[in-house]
């Protein structure tokens, strides 16, 4: 096996009195597709703070690309691209500006980033409309020009926190594409989230299923088929997380989101 | 070219795309500039006070910046709301020179809307009084314009939503541009006011641009300058501390 380029050991995070995250150990091989799946309020959005340096963790130790996101946030951050759950496109530029920023608070060289714009674009089929304001754009091309956004200053690993939530089955299945096209091309390791199974089970070279801030199993979906006796992976997740439905606490982010849809909604 | 310059750039691009908010937010001096200075001026000039609109231009201009300003670094909360802050969190760059590139961005915005704003005090018959003094008052201006928007970063950082809005513009920024020297002069005040007046750091910079437009400085040139150096260098360290604090 190659070696990890995500590596987690006891991974803690404690809120107050609340641990979101509870001891977690895992490791993600270079080059591999890894899914990161578990019901709302798993610990799944609160673990990728932490690998991305948003967060700090209470305690345990954590390797991206062989640095330390706490003592070495920088060159933590060089290393990955991310593609939050909820946009974050400055909606007043334009595609092409969007990129240009990106590139520029990278430090990818000019020359370079001009060619990585287009070819980038050019790949995610918005090279033809880069002088258009964001906000003229459908979800699925906003998804698609963050992840070409993303992987401009040529991450070593790429963060997918929901990439296709609130798209249609269409879109979906074209942002995979391009995700698996990219990542081949471009030999990126991939770390996602999502709710949906049967992407995982496609996609995913490997999934840890958590749940309560510790990781319940691991292995590749025909394994955690078997380990459950599921038919698919789904039936697996279920088997592992149980039947209850999770609340989350809403907050002030997901109010605003909620917030957002229901303008969009009325326009 | 680098984070600061590209994130200073990005405000300015925002800022002229939004014709809507540029012309807006000229309405609000326009029309003080216009019911005070013509409907109090001859009062004004009774109490032998002079021409009014001379007085009454430096406030307005100050006006402009303050809310521009203000506004525009509470934009954070927007840039928090639709995602995009993240973006420059997690980029490889330091939280200062994010803060920094911002800030710089929305005072040089809010100093173009002051100059508008003066351009319209021109057409409404304010005059300088000395043309030598012009880069003095542009200075002003822009120290203004750092110190505001300095409040707004602060206050950006420090809200989750745009629900506390009304209370910092009717409970921070109103005062302060009501209780600045902006639109009566300082000597005829009441004690409790004039204690008020001179505890207000916008009222150094208004006092300070007028000194420069329209002659006569009532706290000197000096004070107000020190003053409004140090408020602004004091304020930026608070914003740029708070902006640091932000967890998304």
């Amino acid at each position: 096996m190659m070696d990890a380029i995500i590596e987690a050991h006891d991974l803690v995070k404690r809120f107050g009195g609340f641990t979101a995250v509870d001891r977690i150990s895992f490791a993600v091989p270079e080059g591999v597709i890894f899914g990161f799946l578990g019901p709302n309020g798993a610990g799944k959005t609160t673990t990728i703070k932490m690998l991305t340096t948003v967060l700090a963790p209470s305690d345990g130790r954590l390797l991206i690309a062989g640095h330390d996101p706490v003592e070495e946030p920088l060159a933590v951050r060089r290393a990955f691209g991310i593609v939050f759950q909820d946009p974050s496109l400055d909606d007043e530029l334009t595609a092409a500006e969007n990129m240009e920023l990106h590139g520029v608070l990278y430090r990818v060289p000019r020359v370079e980033r001009r060619a990585r714009v287009e070819a980038l674009l050019r790949f995610v089929g918005l090279w033809e409309r880069r002088d258009d304001y964001v906000k003229r754009f459908s979800g699925g091309m906003k998804r698609r020009l963050e992840i070409a956004r993303a992987l401009l200053h040529r991450p070593r690993i790429l963060f997918l926190d929901e990439p296709t939530s609130g798209l249609d089955p269409q879109t979906r299945n074209q942002i995979w594409e391009f995700i698996r096209g990219l990542c081949r091309d471009e030999q990126v390791t991939v770390f996602f989230t999502t709710h949906y199974m049967e992407e995982a089970e496609r996609v995913a070279d490997r999934i840890a299923i958590v749940d309560h801030g510790r990781i319940v199993a691991e292995g590749t979906a025909a394994a955690l088929r078997q380990q459950t006796g599921g038919r698919t992976l789904e039936d697996a997740f279920i088997a592992l997380t149980g039947h209850s439905i999770r609340d989350a606490e809403a907050a002030p982010v997901d109010r605003m989101r909620m917030m957002r849809q229901v303008w969009r909604g009325r326009r | 070219m680098n984070a600061v310059f590209i994130l200073w750039l990005r405000q300015l691009k925002r800022y002229f795309r939004s014709r809507a908010r540029m012309i807006g937010s000229l309405g609000q001096p326009i029309l003080f500039l216009l019911a005070l200075g013509f409907g109090l001026g001859p009062t004004f000039a009774r109490a032998g006070r002079g021409d009014y609109v001379q007085f009454l231009a430096p406030g307005i201009i100050t006006m402009g910046i303050l809310f521009t300003a203000v506004f525009s670094g509470i934009e954070i909360v927007f840039d928090r709301q639709f995602g995009f802050l993240r973006e420059t969190l997690v980029a490889p760059v330091s939280r200062l020179e994010i803060v920094l590139g911002r800030t710089l961005g929305s005072a040089t915005v809010a100093l173009i809307q002051g100059s508008i704003v003066f351009l319209v005090c021109l057409a409404a018959g304010f005059r300088p009084t000395h043309p030598l003094l012009l880069p003095l008052a542009l200075l002003f201006m822009a120290l203004i314009a750092v110190m505001c928007t300095a409040i707004g970063t602060a206050f950006g950082s420090v809200l989750q939503d745009m629900q506390g809005f009304q209370l910092i513009m009717n409970f921070i920024v109103l005062p302060l541009f009501f209780f600045s020297s902006a639109l009566f002069p300082l000597p005829d005040l009441p004690g409790a006011v004039r204690l008020a007046v001179r505890l207000n750091p916008l009222s150094y910079g208004v006092d300070g641009l007028r000194g420069a437009l329209s002659g006569g400085f009532a706290f000197g040139a000096a004070t107000d300058l020190v003053v409004v150096v140090g408020l602004a260098a004091i304020l930026l360290a608070i914003g740029a501390y708070l902006f640091s604090k932000i967890e998304v």
